[in-house]
């Protein structure tokens, strides 16, 4: 079957690309600007084509537990939510990361704190990349900055997770779940009847039983436990590191941003290389992973990185710690559900190079 | 008189029961005298009886509980405190053919994890849950729980608990029987033999309910805690009989209409 083409939002292009990567399941709870997710799911109702379960669990809290539990049967079970539903998520997925489980949790950003705004932000990263529940965990962090992203990166993010045994986030936000642009689906896959040899699904004569669990109250073996989650987190750090570059070549100076910031940056490169600076752009794809070999590279070639966020100055940090002091770092960044202007980019990066 | 030795008694024909083998040979953490260890034991002979090992899946709570998967030779999951009727939900619904409980305490089912049991029942799920009901944290060294009763002292109520700034203990089962989700609720105990017994018929209509997708079961063990009410076995069977079952009566709550 051919590859279809089709206009559609961030939010809806995620849903279908979700029954089309043969999701066992999705279990969700309305909240502004991700509640297309859970509307298009439900109406495309994949329980009777594909068998996938769309199911609206009474909490943000529900839901991820319900990915729990399905995780923990070798399925391939996602959810989605925004900023504060992310917040009230975070117990369900330190458990997760506990248990070593493959998911998908998806957070469309809005700005905060607390209830904040339901306009795009980035103000999440600190919370997705570096843990955001209790204990040492990370997701492996996925950045879309197209509708075209938001897409192939479901497939992808199941890969990953059933390869790592570890949750996934996809990290959006309103700006990319809400606009709409062509994007190219990929034919329906079938969904996977493999039964996983750690997965609990009863107990056949010919195993042990399978216990998952996040618990061991035995510290020797914890901290066994803890190195190989270290261990896990190093490998990632090896093998799934992904980003973009635009115009890096003869840089002089380089933009540092993700997701909708990093559209905005593109446009910026075109109008500040038409007034003479030679700036590029570097689009982390992992977040975390984050692409920390790659920028202490260009730490060596260019005179300064501007990081660029819809937040108080998150990534920034990682950017700092990337180069190592090799070169000059700074922040500039709209907050509050506020976007950025590419002319107002050009503006903060001359700010910037004067220093 | 001469000296009998347990090899000369312990034969087949003299075996009153036997340990199921879905038990394992761990040695339970639960205290002398506590409820955790039979309601296992009946779950495990009815798991057995009814072969459902390879069917069953599990799902433990956080509370004294917590180590169930030591001891049933099942797959089980671990949940966080409160949660396990979601996680259950999610294993029914991508297992349908599979057998799915919860085990839950007080604390978890009936406190932290209250909107997981309403909406899991409300929506009718196909599973068991189990509940403990022994009116106290347990595992945390006996604090007061939502269905430790009026007067009750525990070590978050020490003066005993007083309803006009506690409330008042919550009777979840009569509260889930409510909703039209829930096909079978049913309140029991195995402080005697006949309860047990009884338990164990329980659990087998409920294992027959959900074989035939009738909606939610929900099974109450008023059970006791000598360690937390700080009583001898016999005294804290003596004190439930006395306190516990006035207030949260045995018997059949809910059965399905046509039984």
């Amino acid at each position: 079957m051919e590859k279809e083409l089709k206009l559609m939002k961030g939010n809806e292009a995620l849903a279908e690309a979700a029954i089309r990567a043969g999701a066992d399941g999705y279990f969700g709870y309305p909240i502004t600007p991700q509640s297309e997710i859970l509307e298009y799911l439900t109406e495309a109702n994949p329980q009777a084509t594909t068998g996938m379960v769309v199911l609206q669990a009474e909490s943000e809290v529900a839901a991820i537990n319900m990915v729990y539990g399905g995780a923990a049967c070798g399925k391939k079970v996602m959810t989605s939510s925004s900023s504060p539903g992310i917040s009230l998520k975070q117990e369900g997925i330190t458990y997760i990361a506990g248990a070593e489980l493959p998911c998908l949790i998806v957070n469309v950003v809005r700005g905060g704190p607390g209830l904040g705004t339901i306009q795009p932000a980035q103000s999440d990263y600190f919370q997705a990349t570096k843990g955001g529940g209790h204990g040492d965990y990370h997701l492996l962090v996925l950045a879309p900055a197209s509708v075209q992203e938001m897409a192939d990166f479901v497939e992808l993010s199941f890969d990953l997770a059933f390869k790592y045994r570890n949750p996934v986030m996809i990290l959006s936000d309103g700006a990319i779940g809400q606009m709409m642009e062509k994007v190219y689906l990929k034919p329906q896959k079938k969904r996977s009847e493999e039964i996983l040899p750690w997965a609990t699904t009863g107990k056949p004569a010919t195993r042990e039983r399978n216990i998952i669990t996040s618990l061991d109250l035995d510290p020797e073996r914890q901290e066994k436990f803890n190195l190989k989650l270290v261990a896990k987190y190093r490998e990632m750090a090896e093998k799934e590191v992904r980003f973009e570059e635009f115009q890096t070549d003869d840089a002089e100076y380089l933009f540092v941003a993700y997701g909708t910031s990093a559209r905005i940056c593109q446009k910026a490169i075109q109008l500040a290389r038409a007034q003479g600076i030679k700036v590029g752009l570097l689009r982390p794809i992992t977040l975390f992973p984050f692409p920390k070999k790659r920028l202490n590279e260009l730490g060596s070639k260019v005179k300064g990185m501007l990081a660029v966020e819809m937040s108080a100055g998150q990534m920034v940090e990682d950017v700092m710690l990337s180069v190592n002091g090799k070169t000059r770092v700074s922040h500039y960044g709209r907050m509050g559900g506020m976007i950025a202007t590419p002319e107002e980019v050009v503006e903060n990066l001359k700010i910037f190079i004067k220093g | 008189m001469t000296e009998v030795k347990a090899k000369d008694i312990v034969k087949p024909e003299n075996l009153a029961y036997k340990k199921s083998k879905i038990l394992t040979d761990n040695v339970m953490h639960y205290c002398p005298g506590c409820g955790h260890g039979t309601v296992h034991r009946v779950l495990a002979e009815v798991i057995e009886e009814e072969d459902l090992q390879s069917k069953t899946v599990g799902i433990s709570p956080v509370g004294c509980s917590v180590l169930m998967y030591n001891y049933l030779d099942i797959d089980i999951q671990e949940a966080a405190h409160g949660r396990a009727p979601a996680l259950a939900t999610a294993v029914k619904r991508l297992l349908p053919d599979r057998f799915v409980f919860t085990y839950q305490g007080d604390g978890d089912l009936a406190a932290i994890g209250t909107a997981e049991t309403i909406h899991t029942c409300n929506r009718g799920e196909n599973i068991l849950m189990i509940f403990i009901n022994n009116g106290i944290y347990g595992m945390t060294g006996g604090q007061m729980a939502p269905t430790t009763l009026i007067g009750m002292k525990s070590s978050t109520s020490p003066y005993g608990r007083d309803v006009a700034t506690m409330g008042s203990p919550i009777k979840m089962a009569d509260i889930v029987a409510l909703l039209p989700g829930t096909c079978y609720v049913t309140r029991q105990s195995v402080n005697t033999a006949a309860g047990v017994r009884k338990l164990k018929k329980a659990l087998k209509k409920a294992v027959e309910y959900q074989r035939d997708k009738r909606g939610t079961c929900f099974i109450e063990i008023v059970s006791n805690c000598p360690s937390g009410w700080k009583m001898t076995p016999v005294e804290s069977n003596k004190w439930m009989e006395e306190n516990m079952f006035p207030f949260y009566p045995l018997g059949d709550i809910k059965v399905p209409k046509d039984s």
